[in-house]
């Protein structure tokens, strides 16, 4: 949206390169766009929208949880939105945020024209909203949207309605989105980078991105097998998960969670890859330990995929089993710590400067924190007893997935807009908007800690009166959360619109090829590889 | 557009997406065998096991415990005939569950066991049990359904109290097989 005016200055006639031509006109541009700046664009726009749209879905769970009683909801509906919020944030939402960061940057970090694969690429994105499509439309079928919660454990998710096998379709689809958009980064991180952009002199967003990848191409097609497994089971008279048929239900929560964890960190670790950018940006220094923050990552993808059992340490497994999971599950924090210790030491006696990025990064750190150290108690096997199911579990994985993956994926956001736009976006504007979201995002999710440890189970629509109090508190804060991020879409729409002008650099600085090319970055970019020394 | 190289690495990463789904339908298997060897999930043999006739008996006392368990709206009364026998190990023992058909129409039915501690799952042996065959009961049918089990002189001196469980389930296609053509199954 942003290259079109900038597209006449570089479209002039008598230009040598034959595909140096701006965007087609109209809506086709949008649908056939084999560009990556457009992909991109469109990836973010599709995530700001599903922001909206599960958001919304959160509003209705914390209106209802706003009293004690069943005041706005029935159940059944309740247990959709707590399923569907889970889902379309996921995987409508917070991944395709990042694949959209990973297609207008990548190409732009490492000197490379467009993406390796561009129609490959095009397709990646068109089959999301058809797939978001699909999910959402089965909240209007007979039996409603999926209700059994976004693990889909059976035999409780096949307890539902004709929504069902289209619920399994969306996630196919929308497993094949995100596979084929990462093949098509580990193609171009591999094969197209500028001479003398070697591995290990690449940003640390392109680095965590080309681990993301590889985990969503070894994690997603495991949940399309589970998920597959659980379309025959219901259809076609198999009995992987049914006792009756000598099948079993906790094999079906091996088979979720051994994608389920690397998720986790597919989630994560491109938001660790934007902190990576910003915070040593505004603290006019390199990034603090460069190798240890890859080797980091990696050692964090490799772990994320021997863990997984201890989201279930209540199954029954035996002792060996559960020491196994909780002591790998606690080997995590290691890598972790190094990269907070790194992205804190980054910052030691650094010229700091706190924009609406920097402040996004620094309440990322902070708060992840504090997701990752509920984490580690929720990992200590005989505490988990304790904690398992409860609002404790809601607490840190909200801890590491709001202020922690969205608070990434919002300071990306703001550090590349003008870059991607041309204009700065409303410099006081945006700090309003960063203070609402992390005192709303306090409010909404730290009393949850307390309801949990008081055991509050999750998922449920009514509570005990004992749990009034706090959970008021934590419903007060999410409308607030949710109002914040409408300022939100405004100042990213504003920015589209106009502002002041932006310079190349941007940020005072700045380092990466990304700043060496105009703002907004033309249609076409390193037509001629840069060199890096 | 295809720059050398992209097609291999992009075969090679399609090929780890196709080989990792089948690794998703490998983890059936992978994990049965699991229970098997490790009695997880306190899985017993499932066919009829063969014990030498000259078993030493030990002079150990561990005590049995028979439990039934059927989910909701199962349409059977089930429960066992005894709730608990004390055993010597390395001896046979017979003992019965009773179940009704509580429909008026033909229903079988499919026993599934469970032994607590699952550490003692693989100490348990039963030689014969009415869960290793389908359960064909007429409308209103009750009877005994016998098991024959013993337990291995092996089991660990910190066991001293097995649980064994049944969950009764209504085998649905079994059961719509026996209504369309009354020659499929045999009562056992």
């Amino acid at each position: 949206m942003s290259t079109q005016n900038h597209d006449q200055v570089h479209d002039h006639p008598g230009h040598s390169h034959e595909e140096h031509h701006g965007p087609a006109k109209g809506l086709t541009r949008w649908l056939f766009t084999t560009n990556h700046k457009d992909i991109g664009t469109l990836y973010l726009l599709f995530a700001l929208v599903m922001l909206f749209v599960g958001g919304a879905m959160a509003m209705v769970i914390r209106l209802e949880l706003f009293q004690p009683g069943l005041q706005f909801v029935n159940p059944d509906f309740y247990n959709q939105m707590t399923t569907m919020h889970a889902l379309i944030m996921i995987f409508g939402m917070i991944m395709p945020a990042f694949v959209g960061f990973a297609n207008w940057m990548i190409p732009l970090m490492i000197g490379a024209p467009d993406m390796a694969l561009p129609r490959l690429n095009n397709w990646s994105f068109w089959i999301l909203p058809f797939a978001v499509g699909i999910l959402l439309s089965t909240l209007f079928m007979d039996g409603g949207g999926p209700a059994g919660g976004w693990t889909l454990y059976p035999p409780l998710s096949l307890q539902a309605g004709n929504g069902f096998p289209f619920t399994i379709f969306a996630i196919h689809l929308l497993g094949m989105s995100s596979i084929l958009g990462s093949i098509n980064i580990i193609v171009t991180i591999m094969n197209m980078r500028a001479p003398g952009m070697s591995l290990l002199k690449m940003p640390l967003f392109v680095w965590t991105w080309l681990i993301t990848a590889y985990l969503l191409i070894a994690a997603m097609p495991v949940l399309a097998g589970g998920v597959t497994m659980l379309l025959t089971d219901q259809f076609f008279g198999t009995t992987f998960f049914q006792a009756a048929g000598g099948g079993d239900p906790v094999l079906f929560q091996h088979i979720f969670w051994f994608f389920g964890h690397p998720e986790v960190y597919i989630i994560i670790l491109p938001a660790f890859g934007i902190v990576s950018q910003i915070i040593p940006t505004f603290s006019r220094k390199p990034l603090f330990g460069y190798a240890a923050m890859v080797y980091a990552t990696a050692s964090i993808g490799f772990l994320s995929f021997i863990v997984w059992a201890h989201h279930m340490f209540t199954v029954g497994m035996p002792l060996a089993g559960e020491m196994f999971f909780m002591l790998s599950t606690m080997l995590i924090a290691i890598p972790t710590a190094v990269k907070v210790f790194n992205w804190t030491a980054t910052m030691w006696r650094g010229s700091l400067t706190f924009e609406t990025p920097m402040l996004f990064a620094l309440a990322f750190l902070f708060l992840f924190t504090i997701g990752g150290f509920s984490g580690l108690m929720l990992a200590i096997a005989p505490a988990d007893f304790q904690y398992h199911d409860t609002y404790f579990v809601v607490a840190h994985f909200h801890y590491v997935l709001v202020p922690g993956a969205l608070f990434g994926a919002i300071a990306g956001a703001y550090f590349w807009l003008p870059k991607w736009t041309g204009h700065r976006y409303d410099e006081p504007l945006g700090k309003i908007h960063f203070w609402l979201s992390a005192i709303s995002v306090n409010v909404t999710f730290f009393p949850q800690h307390f309801l949990g440890l008081a055991g509050m189970p999750r998922r449920i629509p009514d509570y005990a009166t004992q749990f009034a109090d706090w959970n008021m508190v934590s419903s007060i804060g999410a409308f607030g959360f949710g109002l914040s991020q409408v300022l939100f879409a405004f100042i990213v729409f504003k920015t589209i619109r106009g502002g002041a002008k932006a310079t190349a650099e941007v940020w005072d600085q700045a380092e990466g090829l990304e700043w060496t090319v105009p703002s907004p970055a033309p249609y076409h970019t390193f037509d001629e590889a840069p060199v890096v020394k | 557009m295809a720059r050398p190289g992209n097609r291999g690495l992009v075969l090679q990463l399609g090929g780890l997406a196709v080989g990792m789904f089948a690794f998703g339908f490998l983890l059936v298997p992978l994990y049965d065998a699991m229970c098997r060897i490790t009695g997880l999930g306190g899985r017993t043999n499932a066919v009829s096991a063969t014990i030498a006739t000259t078993q030493e008996v030990s002079e150990r006392l561990v005590t049995v415990e028979f439990v039934t368990v059927l989910n909701e709206q199962a349409p059977w009364e089930f429960r066992p005939t005894v709730s608990s026998i004390q055993v010597r190990p390395g001896q046979l023992y017979d003992t019965a569950f009773f179940a009704r058909n509580l429909t008026d129409g033909m229903l079988v039915g499919s026993a599934v066991p469970s032994v607590a501690p699952g550490k003692a799952a693989k100490y348990f042996i039963k030689t014969q049990c009415f869960c290793f065959t389908q359960q064909n009961f007429i409308a209103g049918e009750g009877r005994d359904m016998g098991v024959q089990f013993m337990v291995d002189p092996a089991l660990p001196e910190f066991i001293d109290r097995i649980t064994l469980s049944y969950t009764f389930f209504v085998n649905r296609p079994a059961t719509a097989q026996l209504i369309s053509g009354p020659t499929a199954g045999s009562t056992t």
